[in-house]
Formats: C-alpha cells, sequence, structure tokens
C-alpha cells in the first residue's frame, strides 16, 4: 500500500514539446520547449535553475494541466494527465490570493472548489496553524506582507493534498530574510509538517520499508526558481535549464544532510561548481558573439 | 464670522453661554475633542440669521408662510440641543464637525433665496417663489405628493429590479461565453446607446397599460449599462485567479460564480450605479408623458396649473428620494466590496 502510495506521486515528462505562436499576423511560432523529459520521484523536491525564459514556467503549467503539450506526455504514477486537477497544486511568485476573501475563505477555497468543505472543515484550522496565519483569518489579503501572502498560498494549495506540488518562484519578490525562512517553511510543509528529526533518522537504523513510508508522505514538489542558494538548500536534486529552446541541460544531486548549513564547505563547493558552470555557460555565448 | 456673531439673535448669545458653561464642567472630554466652538455654533448661527432676514422681510407681508418660521425655529432648536449635547456623545461629536459647516451654509442659503425672492423680488414670479412659498405647498399638497412618491417608488423599484436582473445574467453570459459574446455584443452595442425615452412611443402602443411599459422602459434604461459593465467586469478577470482555481480542481459554475463574479462586482457596482441614475431620468420622463401619476406627473401637472411652489416641492422630494436611493446603494456597495477597503480610496 505504502508503495504504490509512493509510485502514484512520482511524476514524469517524456519528450514533451510545445510552442507558442507570438501574437501578431504571420510570425513564426517560437519553441518553447524542445523534447524535454524528466523524472521526479514520489516524495522528491527537485529544483529547476535557468535563465529567464527558458520554459520553465511553460514546463510547470503544462504539469499542472493548464496548457497542453504539442507532443509528449507527462504522467503522474501511471496516469496520463489530461487538464487542470487538485492533485497537482501551483503556487505562483505571485500569490494570487482572491482580493475578495478572508484569509481563511482562501484557503477553504479548494475544498469549496472540490465540494467538500463539510468534512474537511477542521483541516482548515490545522493548515492556518501549520502556515502560522491562524490569527489572521478574518484579515483580508490586501493587509497581509508578502511572505504572510505567500504563505496562504501555499496552505490553499496544499490543504488538497495535492501529489504533485509546483512552485513557480514561490519566494521571488520576498526580500532575503523573508525568504530564507519561508525556505525552511516550505520544508517543513514538504514533510508534512512534521519536524526535522523524524526524517533525520539514520537510515541504518531504520527499515527500508518505514523509510519508504517518511518519503511517501513527504510531497512531490518541483521548485522553479532564479536562487542558487535556494536550490541547494532546499532540494534533493537541481535541474538545470537551457534556454530557446528550453530542455534539461544538468541535473545535479545534492546530497548533503538536512537542515543544511549555507556556509557549510559542501554547500559553498556544489554553489561553486554550478556557478562555474553557469559561467562557462555564459561566457562561451558572449565569445560566440564577439566573433 | 465676527459679523454673524455681531447680527446674533437673544436666543444663540445665550445658547453660548449654556454651552460655555456645559464645557467648562466636563474639562476632560473637551480636552479630548479638541474643542472648536464655531463648529458648534454654525447651525443655530446661521439658523438665526436665516430666521431674522425671514421676519425682517416678511415683516409687513400677510401672506409670510405659515410654516417656514416654525421649520427655521426647529433647526435652530436642534442646534442648540446637538450643541448642548456635545460634549456627551463622541458619535455626535464627530458627526458635527462633519456636518455643521455644509448644514450652515445650506441654511443662509435658504436666507440668500428668501431675500433675492420675497425681498428684493429680482426673479419674476410666480416662477421663483420664496422658500417659504415652497414649505407651504410641500405641506399643503402632503397627501397628494406622498401618494406621487410612493408611486414613483413603486415604479421605480419594479423596473430597476426588472433591468437589474436581465442585465446581470446578459452581462455575465456575454462576459464569459465567447459564442454569446459573438451574438450578443452586437445587439448590446447598437440597441443600447438608444435613450430608453425614445422608445416611449413603441412602448405606448404596443404596452397595454402605462405602467407596464414605463417599468419596462426603467428597465431597458437599467439593463444597458449594467450588462455592458457586468460583461467587461467577467472577461476581464485577471487569468491567474481562473487558472489558481482551476488547479484546485475548480469546475467551471466554480470559475463563474465565485471566482468571475466576485471579481468584476467592482465594475458590477459601476453598472448598478450608472443604471440608476438612468432609471431616474427615465422613471421621470415616462411618467410626466405617460403615466398619471408619480412625482414626474406631479411636476407637470403642477406645472399646468402654474403652481410652481408645488413643482419645487416635488423637485426637493425628488432630490431627498433619489439621492436616499443613491446612498442605499453606495450601503449596499460598502457592504459587498468591503474587501476594497484599503486597496481603493472610497
Amino acid at each position: 500500500m505504502v508503495t504504490v502510495g509512493a509510485e502514484t506521486s512520482s511524476l514524469r515528462v517524456r519528450e514533451v514539446t510545445k510552442s507558442f505562436r507570438p501574437p501578431g499576423n504571420g510570425a513564426a511560432s517560437r519553441l518553447a520547449l524542445d523534447s524535454i523529459s524528466l523524472s521526479i520521484a514520489a516524495g522528491e523536491l527537485v529544483a529547476i535553475i535557468g535563465p529567464s525564459g527558458c520554459g520553465k514556467s511553460t514546463l510547470l503549467r503544462l504539469i499542472a494541466g493548464l496548457d497542453t503539450p504539442d507532443s509528449g506526455e507527462i504522467t503522474i504514477g501511471f496516469e496520463q494527465i489530461s487538464g487542470p486537477s487538485a492533485e497537482r497544486g501551483l503556487v505562483f511568485q505571485d500569490p494570487n490570493l482572491f482580493p475578495w476573501l478572508t484569509v481563511r475563505r482562501n484557503i477553504e477555497a479548494g475544498l469549496v472548489a472540490r465540494g467538500v468543505l463539510q468534512e474537511k472543515r477542521d483541516e482548515v484550522q490545522k493548515f492556518m496553524e501549520l502556515v502560522g496565519l491562524d490569527g489572521f483569518a478574518d484579515a483580508y489579503p490586501h493587509h497581509l506582507s508578502g511572505g504572510m501572502a505567500q504563505r496562504v498560498a501555499l496552505a490553499r494549495a496544499l490543504i488538497n493534498h495535492p501529489k504533485v506540488l509546483l512552485l513557480d518562484e514561490p519566494l521571488g519578490a520576498l526580500d532575503a530574510f523573508t525568504r530564507m525562512r519561508m525556505q525552511d517553511e516550505v520544508l517543513h510543509l514538504w514533510r508534512g509538517g512534521r519536524a526535522e528529526r523524524a526524517v533525520r533518522v539514520r537510515p541504518e537504523i531504520v527499515s527500508e520499508k518505514l523509510l519508504r513510508l517518511w518519503q511517501s508522505r513527504r510531497t512531490t514538489m518541483s521548485l522553479v526558481t532564479h536562487d542558487i542558494d535556494e536550490a541547494i538548500y532546499m532540494s534533493d536534486r537541481i535541474m538545470v535549464m537551457s534556454p530557446r529552446p528550453g530542455r534539461i541541460e544538468w541535473t545535479i544531486p545534492v546530497e548533503l544532510d538536512r537542515p543544511r548549513d549555507r556556509s557549510s564547505a559542501d554547500f559553498l563547493r556544489l554553489r561553486a561548481e554550478i556557478l562555474e558552470h553557469l559561467h562557462f555557460a555564459g561566457k562561451s555565448a558572449s565569445g560566440n558573439n564577439g566573433s | 464670522m465676527t459679523n454673524a456673531l455681531e447680527e446674533l439673535p437673544q436666543r444663540a448669545v445665550a445658547a453660548n453661554g449654556h454651552r460655555a458653561g456645559a464645557e467648562n464642567g466636563l474639562v476632560a472630554p473637551a480636552a479630548t475633542a479638541k474643542s472648536r466652538p464655531h463648529t458648534l455654533l454654525l447651525v443655530p448661527v446661521a439658523a438665526g440669521i436665516a430666521l431674522a432676514i425671514h421676519f425682517f422681510i416678511t415683516r409687513h407681508q400677510l401672506s409670510a408662510g405659515q410654516y417656514y418660521w416654525l421649520f427655521l425655529f426647529i433647526v435652530l432648536g436642534a442646534g442648540l440641543v446637538g450643541a448642548a449635547l456635545y460634549p456627551f456623545f463622541s458619535g455626535l461629536r464627530e458627526r458635527m464637525h462633519n456636518l455643521s459647516a455644509i448644514f450652515a451654509a445650506a441654511i443662509l442659503l435658504l436666507g440668500l433665496w428668501e431675500v433675492i425672492t420675497s425681498g428684493l423680488r429680482l426673479l419674476p414670479l410666480p416662477y421663483f417663489p420664496s422658500p417659504a412659498a415652497i414649505l407651504d405647498s410641500m405641506i399643503n399638497d402632503r397627501g397628494l405628493l406622498f401618494d406621487s412618491t410612493w408611486h414613483s417608488l413603486m415604479m421605480l423599484m419594479n423596473g430597476y429590479v426588472l433591468g437589474v436582473i436581465v442585465g446581470l445574467i446578459s452581462g455575465v453570459c456575454i462576459g464569459w461565453s465567447s459564442s454569446i459574446r459573438y451574438w450578443g455584443m452586437p445587439v448590446l452595442k447598437i440597441v443600447g446607446p438608444i435613450p430608453a425615452t425614445a422608445w416611449i412611443p413603441l412602448a405606448m402602443v404596443i404596452s397595454p397599460s402605462t405602467a407596464v411599459s414605463s417599468a419596462a422602459l426603467i428597465a431597458l434604461a437599467v439593463w444597458f449599462p449594467v450588462t455592458m459593465l457586468t460583461a467587461s467586469g467577467i472577461s476581464n478577470t485577471r487569468a491567474s485567479y481562473l487558472d489558481v482555481a482551476r488547479t484546485f480542481g475548480a469546475k467551471e459554475s466554480y470559475l463563474i460564480f465565485r471566482v468571475a463574479i466576485p471579481a468584476a462586482m467592482p465594475n458590477i457596482f459601476i453598472g448598478l450605479f450608472m443604471g440608476l441614475g438612468a432609471s431616474f431620468l427615465t422613471l421621470v420622463v415616462a411618467e410626466s408623458v405617460g403615466v398619471k401619476s408619480g412625482l414626474g406627473w406631479y411636476v407637470s401637472w403642477a406645472q399646468g396649473w402654474a403652481e410652481y411652489g408645488k413643482v419645487y416641492a416635488a423637485l426637493v422630494i425628488m432630490a431627498g428620494f433619489f439621492s436616499s436611493l443613491m446612498t442605499l446603494l453606495f450601503k449596499v456597495r460598502d457592504i459587498v466590496l468591503v474587501w476594497q477597503k484599503g486597496i481603493i480610496k472610497w
């Protein structure tokens, strides 16, 4: 049962191509994603980094089902996706809270949309506490700071218990301090609201099965970000995308123990490695332009 | 202010002393409320001046008006009572700070009007009666005026509610569905801008009763702005709101009723306000042309008998009636759009 649960929330993108026709007559359509393939294991947190316009957001919109690919397929578990659904949550850089609803009603929105508010009403309180907003239940979104608004957006997406949570630069608009605090909060939510200790049990003293249980309780997450530190701090794996047309250029596993120390030697080494890679790519591009 | 104080009647001076005494007894609240004596005195002083004008002008006239002086005395008394209670109620205090000046100005304007009309006789009679004469007309003819106001209200409500319901439905359909927009928008764009009153000849031919046709015309006048603004509000719903709702499993009914319509609400209210304005116009025209009741009918009827006091009395009632309805709609908006408080200035 556990194994099934784990497998059904894995994500596979196979040879997906997507192009857009820019507005205006006769303009040639632009290839945004060129037969991109990737897979994310159940409970895994994968960061996708890359320059602006490399199709990261397009990829997330395709996985969310808001757009349809030109070719290729996207599966969650064994099921091919065919449109948006509550099993794939999406959080944008702009929290996009409904300004006409209070914080509580915004969080409830997903339950209302699925018509299950009556049965799940106590979860609303649980999620408000989880994101530390129980004092703001009746506030309207414009009274909230950027970080608080984004927490509401996360709670609103998580209350549906999505198999996959897609994060499109969710912390991009926050200041550096709020951002670091929110990174911990997102990790906290990723673990299903349990403390760090629960997942830091030494693997050699727990059974394989138990480990997988923890794994499956986590939400599969895909985090699009501009911030290399954020990617290293949070993710299990980092995928680097190249622009125009977007494809996965490089995948780096992040094998650091959590909670991660942003100033540890391993952290910095990994950071330098990624920077070097990106810098090298940039230098060769400018060199081509120059010659 | 200094001039006003010189002309101050005996009563107002006495009241001033009374108020000062009341305030001396309560130092603390007066200090917190930042007492401004002139806001207290504005209304009684203005009423006193208007009374002085009235008695001076009408001292040799036989038909001085039965009620106007009484009205001014009531205003004076209310002003004094307000000044006396001023230190005790913070709500009253705030209200007086806000309203005293504008209220006093209105009363002084009445005085000025009396000087121009029955004092200096600058304007020809019977077209421009004095405020005293208008108040007399209003009170003497109160039965018919009340009846007319009631008929107008019923007619307006029937037409407005019908127009709003149909307008909201057609607006949501046109705004949401592109195929309905394709067929509906041309109709809206061509038929909508025709003033509803232009249909009066046709409406008289078609409809069995003028009441039904008038209500239908009002509904038509309301329908256009409500539909137009609702449709544009719905179709301009931020795409990201709809995307977010889709990612938590929203069906189309949720997208329409829980996302698009709330998002369009500010626009819808602009349509409701425009519709209300259009409904007043259509009501008055329809009543003066066809229907044999209501304030519009009353105005043209009184004008036919050259009783301009009654014409103005009806206009005053219309002003109060229509602005009350506007205020009511503002209150509804404040409740429905409470979430906008702090985002926009209102």
